[in-house]
């Protein structure tokens, strides 16, 4: 089956970008396709490199960007969202006169039509917010 | 279309287990997660609207949340399935859609 | 791409309190360019988003609640109300903001977009969409 995942939450605060992560590892671990992650709200936060969480805790963003090399996964973070919360890649750093960008690997910035695909195109979306 | 719903909200604390009951139609299914296991637990001021739900709903609790959270499987009411994540994703396509209560 | 799916936005969120109802708002207004079958239902505390008379100056935030008339305009035009989540706050649909649309295969006649449902027949409703994206 082909899944979309929606995560609207950002990392820690919330555990959505957690049970989303189990529940990707286990969709694809089961075989099924993951057609897209898509990032909104404060979910933009998951996908910044800068965060430093502590040793003995687990990385959020690293498991995400891990997770999608291996799998090849499409993570896409709402470009509306991610411009109010101070989320760039580097095109976007250059299109806004910005000294920096914080994206990490394997995300990508793009628009909400982004997610109306993937609701269009997986036989199901899955949604983890607050 | 039967329905997946899932609740990640504490009972005590929101009204999205009460919303998802109230809308949630006949032959649907309602996985509690995170926070949402605790309307799984037995002996409850919401305990008996939810064994009342029983009979026209399936429930599930996604037990890796129960045992985070100290919960013993033993207090889950009865008539309840515990699922892993695995078991949360054969849900999914168990059911034609997923409704998330937020 | 010519699947077109029934789309609903669950509004269950108060505005300004947290940034869901704007960003919902957003989202539909993006989903409508995708010609899909769209419909908004507005239970809870979502029935405050659709408050007439709303003034955000003193609290320095956009009031993004004019935009609520433009759907029309996008061609959403199934904005369903439950009834009994209304009744519950004290409010009547004259408490709302008057949405309308122009119905192009009725001589484009002007509306009601919102209708007030009871929970029956929103259950009904939120059972036949194959997309449910909740705010």
């Amino acid at each position: 089956m082909k899944y979309s995942i929606l995560v609207n939450e950002g990392p820690y605060t919330h555990q959505a970008s957690d049970t989303a992560y189990q529940f990707t590892k286990a969709a694809l671990e089961k075989g099924h396709e993951i057609f897209r992650v898509f990032f909104y709200h404060d979910g933009v936060n998951n996908a910044t490199r800068l965060a430093v969480p502590p040793q003995d805790d687990r990385n959020i963003t690293q498991r995400w960007s891990e997770l999608g090399a291996q799998h090849n996964l499409d993570m896409v973070v709402c470009i509306a969202a991610a411009q109010r919360r101070g989320l760039l890649d580097e095109d976007e750093a250059k299109r806004q006169g910005k000294d920096a960008n914080n994206i990490a690997p394997g995300f990508r910035i793009s628009g909400l039509g982004q997610l109306i695909e993937a609701g269009i195109q997986a036989d199901r979306l899955v949604l983890f917010g607050d | 279309m039967a329905k997946l719903h899932t609740v990640n909200k504490s009972p005590f604390e929101r009204d999205a287990l009460e919303a998802c009951l109230r809308l949630a139609k006949k032959g649907s299914a309602v996985l509690l997660i995170e926070d949402g296991i605790y309307g799984a637990m037995s002996g409850t001021a919401i305990s008996d609207k939810v064994k009342q739900a029983m009979s026209d709903v399936s429930f599930y609790v996604l037990g890796p949340d129960v045992a985070a959270r100290g919960m013993k499987e033993d207090k889950i009411i009865d008539g309840f399935k515990i699922v892993d994540y695995n078991g949360f994703v054969d849900l999914t396509t168990e059911y034609d859609g997923v409704h998330a209560w937020l | 791409m010519s699947t077109t799916k029934k789309f609903l936005y669950v509004n269950r969120k108060a505005p300004y309190g947290t940034i869901y109802a704007l960003e919902s708002l957003e989202v539909v207004l993006i989903g409508a360019a995708f010609e899909q079958d769209v419909s908004l239902a507005f239970i809870d505390d979502g029935v405050y988003e659709l408050t007439k008379g709303q003034d955000t100056k003193d609290i320095g935030m956009k009031n993004f609640s004019p935009t609520y008339s433009a759907l029309g305009d996008f061609d959403v035009s199934k904005i369903y109300i439950e009834k009994e989540s209304l009744e519950a706050r004290g409010l009547t649909l004259d408490d709302l903001l008057d949405l309308k649309y122009e119905d192009e295969d009725d001589d484009y006649a002007e509306k009601d977009s919102i209708h007030v449902v009871s929970r029956d027949e929103l259950a009904d409703i939120m059972d036949e969409q194959d997309v449910v994206l909740s705010f």
